[in-house]
């Protein structure tokens, strides 16, 4: 359920880099402040075993697919919710540069759908419910109920890599939705994903559980230590929430109405900042701003698509029509920049290895 | 298994590629994050029915695997086995959007081959309808090899440590630069153990594939799982030795000079002149207009 940096557009893909930059400065401090520095290296390389854990695969009964360990929801049980959103942050990261899962842009995406939803909701708000501190924790309780924290810890586990995984996955289309750039419809988009995702966060869940039982019943130390070195309980997660809410609001909305204002956000941009206004007069720079304006026309603004705007799109799809009126020359011209290009490319190489 | 295995041997090979001698490697890795992340947020900032537009940047992939040397081969097969996902969702544009978007008469096409050469008669003359779902599909798939290309060769040209160190000069907080340097260290070490844990059991099964019950998944991973906590601690106790106060020191110079302000500058402005004016609708026109004046 990546998403890719084809299928955003830079109102989206910016929104969700400031929320996810926000979120890591914050985890990022909050980890200094409160951490000791034999977890530092307990962090890096549990990432590291997310990524090795997949060598590791199990036959699902009937389908004959495969299946191996998720990633947010073990992190989030083991380390606690804040080092976990960095580990998950960390192998996106790795994977965005290296296998091209996603892309750049999309990046802030993918890390807010992978790692925001485990971490601080199905971790805090549902995991946490089920399984408190006293459940696992044998310094704190005289007496476990083996039986009971089993199924406490597996239904925990289920419903909160279900939930988390639901939510990822309306947020891709969310995402995508408000990117415009796929024409996927809203409902047919939403009934392909939840579904989908349902059965992975059965399969998550039931692997998170069971690997949790397995290092709670090998070395208990190891859970009472992540519960109580992360005391959830005094995480202002509310806050947090809000906080992001905003950021996103107000980002988006500065992005979407660069995108929907002016001709071009960056077109803007680069009237602000080559300081245009300051060396023509006034008439000049709306007649220069009009001129890119009649140029970029037929580009549709790239805001906020929403269901209501097909109006919208359709006027701006006819505008095009009209644009590329002289779509031969387009074609033409654009094998030709294609081709020069590539020549330039060549050229280069071939100069450079005589 | 064999997939991220294959994936292993792609990260020792970028690696290798990013090892190598060029002028492009030697660049401080600062101007070659931040050129790329322009050039990725120019090309989606067009619109989705934007082909023509999105063409010229196809220049900046070919220049800097032509300078940097890198095995445009390797790169193409990579992209093409990433295709599926961008191909899936996009190939849903054609089926949803088929109001028709681009009318090619083919008066025009006749008169440019008549032109070149095709005296014989065509045929019948008519339009070719294109419909608004296929442009938009052209274009995802345009927009996917760019930014995909972009990234690949950013990390080709860079390498992990180096991008790392530029990420920390941007203000990425430090806890988690250490992180993506302790992950990238010990992915390899990790990867190697469990593929050997993996070895291990299907060398004593009957069972000769890779995949196993449940019961026993949990296990391994479990395992797995153990022993990478005890060689987190090792690691740490090692580190402590060797003076460790919660904070990696890179030794590494870098330095900001004038050919990086060039290639950011150079770069940066070729691309907002290729996002302003219609290059190859203006070529397209220019030679027609010669051609049939």
């Amino acid at each position: 359920m990546h998403m890719a940096d084809a299928l955003i557009s830079p109102a989206v893909g910016g929104t969700m880099w400031a929320v996810t930059a926000g979120l890591i400065g914050y985890c990022s401090k909050k980890v200094k402040n409160e951490m000791d520095d034999q977890k530092i290296p307990l962090m890096g390389v549990l990432g590291a075993f997310i990524f090795a854990s997949q060598m590791i695969n199990f036959t699902i009964p009937i389908t004959g697919s495969s299946g191996h360990l998720g990633g947010g929801m073990i992190l989030a049980i083991l380390l606690g919710p804040h080092i976990a959103f960095l580990t998950m942050a960390s192998v996106l990261t790795v994977q965005a540069l290296f296998f091209a899962d996603g892309g750049l842009l999309a990046l802030g995406c993918n890390i807010f759908n992978l790692g925001f939803f485990p971490c601080f909701i199905a971790y805090p708000l549902i995991y946490k419910t089920f399984v408190k501190d006293a459940d696992t924790n044998y310094m704190r309780s005289n007496s476990i109920d083996f039986k009971k924290t089993e199924r406490k810890i597996l239904a925990g586990s289920i419903i909160g890599a279900i939930v988390a995984l639901q939510m990822g996955a309306f947020a891709v289309v969310i995402e995508t939705l408000f990117s415009g750039i796929s024409e996927l419809p809203f409902t047919t988009f939403l009934m392909l994903m939840q579904p989908i995702h349902l059965a992975i966060g059965v399969v998550e869940g039931l692997t998170t559980a069971a690997v949790v039982l397995f290092i709670w019943k090998a070395r208990p130390e190891i859970l009472s230590s992540a519960s109580s070195s992360s005391p959830i309980g005094r995480t202002p997660i509310f806050k947090v929430v809000v906080g992001l809410a905003a950021a996103a609001l107000i980002t988006g909305g500065a992005l979407s109405w660069f995108a929907s204002s002016n001709p071009d956000g960056l077109e803007w941009a680069m009237f602000k900042t080559a300081g245009v206004e300051e060396l023509e007069s006034p008439d000049g720079i709306h007649t220069s701003l009009s001129a890119i304006q009649e140029k970029t026309a037929f580009l549709p603004d790239y805001g906020f698509k929403s269901g209501e705007s097909n109006e919208l799109s359709e006027s701006s799809a006819e505008s095009v029509k009209v644009e590329l009126g002289t779509s031969v020359s387009g074609v033409v011209g654009g094998i030709l920049t294609l081709i020069f290009a590539v020549a330039i490319g060549f050229a280069l190489r071939q100069k450079k290895s005589n | 298994m064999s997939n991220l295995q294959n994936n292993l041997f792609d990260i020792f090979y970028i690696d290798t590629l990013a090892c190598r001698q060029s002028w492009i490697h030697s660049l401080d890795p600062r101007a070659k994050v931040l050129t790329t992340l322009i050039f990725v947020g120019i090309v989606v900032s067009f619109d989705k029915y934007e082909i023509a537009m999105l063409i010229p940047f196809f220049i900046y992939p070919a220049v800097a695997i032509a300078l940097a040397d890198l095995p445009f081969v390797y790169l193409a097969k990579k992209m093409l086995l990433l295709l599926p996902f961008a191909f899936f969702i996009g190939i849903f544009n054609p089926l949803m959007d088929n109001k028709t978007l681009i009318t090619f008469d083919l008066k025009d096409i006749v008169d440019l081959m008549e032109f070149i050469g095709f005296k014989e008669n065509i045929g019948k003359m008519g339009t070719i309808d294109i419909s608004g779902g296929w442009v938009s599909f052209l274009s995802i798939m345009i927009r996917f090899c760019l930014t995909v290309g972009a990234a690949l060769i950013l990390i080709s040209t860079t390498g992990f440590d180096a991008v790392c160190l530029a990420l920390q000069r941007f203000g990425v907080p430090r806890p988690f630069i250490v992180q993506l340097m302790f992950l990238y260290r010990y992915m390899f070490v990790l990867i190697d153990e469990a593929s050997r844990m993996v070895r291990a059991r299907s060398l004593r099964t009957f069972d000769n594939s890779n995949q196993m019950r449940f019961g026993i998944f949990i296990s391994m991973v479990g395992q797995l799982l153990l022993r990478t906590m005890d060689r987190a601690q090792r690691i740490h106790l090692a580190m402590c030795c060797r003076g460790f106060e919660g904070d990696i020191q890179m030794l590494r110079a870098i330095n900001f000079g004038v050919p990086e302000t060039l290639f950011t500058a150079g770069w940066t402005s070729l691309f907002v002149i290729l996002r302003l004016y219609n290059i190859p609708v203006k070529l397209g026109m220019m030679i027609e207009n010669l051609l049939l004046s």
